[in-house]
């Protein structure tokens, strides 16, 4: 077994366990909801519809946009209760994803309670009627255990799905399977990404063949499968609220949580981070692979305490300004100054390097086309296909950039950002929105275009911290601002290279940045 | 024992039982005859409130049938109907048993009445008692149907062609089953069908319905010599002419 196996093999037990956590108490929510809304519908076919179109609209929901939907609800719901009740309901972690995994279980099994009474035989029914059975004995001797196949084979559909989609967790903050996939695609770590569906995979053929068997053993009347599949699932239960209960009660001394968005400098940023607050004495926990937007609503109702974010990003997305100052000061300081206003967080400092959105192209292209800079590109553009990461399309660094330059491609092309530089390399689409410190742009010699119109925006890294940290850590705090003007951009850019190109993990390579740092600083 | 006062029932305009009046007296046995749309499955559903009526009532020994839950009645009166409707997860036993085990009899109680019915009906207890409706053919499945009408001991049994999809041979001798089970319990019987042969055989009295009303009521003698109308005439002539052409056919075999 390779040594990158072996080390994504150790993290299995947790992800593993959190998975199941997840998909076991979605599954269970969702069927003690939907069987008896399902009974409830089959009674009333026009309610039935209602219900049965409800659930088929939520199912349209892509399930990732329905999970990150979750953090800036329950973070409203929880500014809500805070108001009214002081208590206050974590907008990222375990239950937002619990919360979208629940309403995802529901149709497939809301779906088949329903075919299923209807599907009961009319004559078995009207048999039942007349013997004297109510409606409710009707229910229980005869329509149920006639439709228990059918709701049992969407049961089993719902736990298939679900585990499936419980990897998508990870972007929400609740560590799972997908925590493999995610950073195992952004580190070009593959070992990670086969693990992850490899795991995935197992947990959904393992969870539909021990519902299959319940419901076979149920049907044959064999006590004995009945019998084994129901321990094999209680204990999945009973480890799932022994985890959980330990969670909740065993919260006493709360770790720092430190958050990282789904790409491999927030991983390393993050790693060293967390490195700062372990060694100023705190606990510390990383939640690694959140969504961009997510990551800053959790900082700000305090279910995050401290990740690494950008001063353009804050700018455009946060503040919401159309505006592009060129003044990296100037933006710092406006932007502190509103983020501690109206946002109740911290700046605890800038890490000295930019990590900016850059057009690039293949440096051989450039140069035959004479393309230096962005100017260059605008006459081209209309033959050009340009290729981004999922968001910077509908950011308005884009709108900015494209409106200044006057910029129109032949066809835009979102992805996933590590093939972007893949894409731009093999030459399969000219130009990509890539970002200053990634370690790609070099190793595939790729060109980063002038913005000599000054359009895009400055993107300090910042270390940002909650109001929470910031009043109950003050040690942990202060260990953060040391980092102030610690990275600059070549160093960050080699730490990126060193876990695309060379396949190290990101902790390893924090660990050796700060061991430098230190013996730098013993000096 | 069973009486229909100006029974009626209308979905939206369509009248399909009109101000339909009738006695059936304690161990009678009547038939309810009609071709399809006469209206006779509606006014059956109506005595154990499968179908509520739309006006009009339903006695029993004197009682409005509305007086008690529609489930508790349904205990007390027997019904079998063509599609059998046995319940596919339970065994012969277990269907058969389970209006008594709904009125709480003790299980020693309900296990003797199920394989005193199962003999009733003519099916080997040690044998069928165990099977499950897929198991068996569709004459023992009707008559593990009119087992279970029968489990409760009711005064009123209500049978909904019963023997419809039967092929001749079987149907013949479930028919003498329920002569024999007449003979053997008192029990007050409403027979609906559309066969007149069957009607004529089986019936001590004949109810013709058509369009929802009541067109003659008397015994098979009385409808085969004094018909009320060109209608039951017509009926009645139709087994008849049968009942010749097969006599004449035997005739000339034997020629």
């Amino acid at each position: 077994m390779s040594e990158a196996l072996r080390d994504q093999l150790a993290l299995l037990p947790t992800y593993l366990a959190a998975h199941l956590q997840l998909t076991l108490l979605a599954l269970l929510l969702g069927t003690t909801l939907s069987i008896p809304l399902g009974i409830w519908a089959s009674r009333r076919p026009r309610a039935g519809r209602v219900a049965l179109g409800a659930a088929s609209v939520l199912q349209t929901i892509p399930s990732l946009a329905l999970l990150a939907m979750m953090v800036p609800a329950l973070a409203a719901l929880g500014r809500a209760t805070q108001a009214s009740l002081g208590v206050t309901v974590p907008s990222i972690g375990f239950l937002p994803a619990l919360i979208g995994l629940t309403l995802y279980s529901i149709l497939p099994i809301l779906q088949n309670t329903v075919i299923g009474i209807a599907g009961v035989d009319p004559a078995v029914v009207e048999a039942a009627r007349a013997v004297g059975m109510t409606d409710r004995q009707r229910l229980r001797r005869v329509e149920l255990p006639l439709a228990l196949p059918v709701i049992v084979a969407g049961v089993r559909t719902a736990a298939v799905w679900v585990v499936g989609l419980a990897t998508l967790s990870t972007p929400v903050g609740a560590p799972s399977l997908g925590n493999y996939i995610f950073s195992g695609l952004q580190t070009r770590n593959f070992a990670a990404v086969l693990v992850g569906c490899v795991a995935a995979a197992a947990l959904a053929l393992v969870l539909d063949a021990l519902v299959h068997a319940l419901e076979h053993g149920v049907r044959a009347r064999r006590r004995g499968v009945v019998v084994a599949a129901a321990l094999v699932l209680a204990a999945l239960y009973v480890h799932t609220a022994a985890t959980l209960t330990a969670g909740i009660v065993g919260h006493a001394p709360r770790a720092v949580v430190i958050g990282a968005k789904t790409f491999t400098e927030q991983y390393v940023l993050s790693a060293i981070l967390a490195d700062r607050v372990a060694a100023a004495g705190a606990p510390v926990r990383v939640v690694p692979s959140l969504g961009s937007t997510v990551a800053f609503d959790a900082l700000r109702d305090g279910t995050l305490d401290c990740y690494v974010d950008y001063s353009g990003t804050i700018w455009a997305t946060i503040m919401h300004r159309t505006d592009v100052p060129s003044d990296r000061a100037a933006v710092l300081t406006e932007m502190t100054q509103f983020l501690r206003d109206r946002a109740g967080v911290t700046v605890v400092a800038a890490l000295g390097f930019e990590n900016a959105y850059a057009l690039v192209m293949r440096d051989d292209r450039a140069r035959a086309a004479g393309v230096r800079r962005i100017s260059d590109l605008v006459a081209r553009a209309p033959q050009l296909t340009i290729a981004s990461d999922y968001e910077f399309f509908s950011r308005p660094e884009w709108r900015a950039l494209s409106a200044a330059y006057g910029l129109h491609f032949a066809a835009q092309r979102s992805m996933d950002p590590s093939l972007m530089y893949q894409a731009v390399a093999a030459g399969d689409v000219d130009v990509a929105s890539a970002f200053s410190t990634d370690g790609r742009i070099a190793a595939f010699d790729l060109r980063v275009l002038d913005d000599d119109r000054g359009a895009i925006p400055p993107y300090d890294a910042i270390v940002l911290a909650s109001a929470r940290l910031v009043r109950d850590e003050p040690r942990v705090v202060a260990a953060l601002t040391t980092l102030a003007g610690a990275i600059d951009a070549e160093t960050m850019r080699r730490m990126n290279a060193a876990v695309d190109q060379d396949a190290r993990s990101p902790e390893d390579v924090a660990r050796e940045f700060l061991a430098r740092r230190d013996a730098a600083g013993a000096r | 024992m069973i009486v229909l006062e100006q029974l009626t029932k209308r979905y939206g305009d369509a009248v399909v039982v009109d101000r339909l009046s009738l006695e059936v007296a304690r161990g009678e046995l009547l038939v309810l005859l009609g071709g399809s749309g006469s209206g006779k499955t509606t006014t059956l559903k109506m005595i154990n409130r499968l179908v509520e009526p739309s006006a009009g009532r339903v006695l029993i020994d004197g009682a409005d049938v509305t007086a008690v839950e529609p489930a508790a009645l349904r205990r007390r009166i027997g019904y079998a109907f063509q599609q059998v409707g046995l319940f596919p997860h339970m065994t012969v036993a277990e269907s058969v048993g389970i209006t008594p085990a709904l009125l709480g009899w003790e299980a020693a109680r309900v296990a003797a009445r199920i394989d005193t019915l199962l003999e009733l009906v003519e099916l080997d207890p040690a044998t069928f008692r165990d099977r499950r409706p897929a198991e068996l053919s569709g004459g023992q499945q009707q008559r593990v149907g009119v087992a279970r009408a029968l489990a409760a001991e009711p005064a009123v049994l209500l049978l909904d062609e019963p023997f419809g999809a039967l092929d001749p041979l079987t149907r013949d001798r479930l028919q003498q089953s329920i002569i024999s089970i007449r003979t053997k319990i008192g029990v007050t019987i409403v027979f609906v069908t559309h066969d007149m042969v069957e009607a004529l055989l089986l019936g001590d009295r004949i109810a013709v319905l058509r369009d929802g009303r009541l067109v003659q009521l008397g015994t098979p003698a009385e409808l085969l010599r004094r018909p009320a109308d060109p209608y039951v005439a017509q009926l009645m002539e139709t087994p008849l002419r049968h009942g010749r052409i097969v006599d004449a056919l035997a005739g000339s075999q034997q020629d």
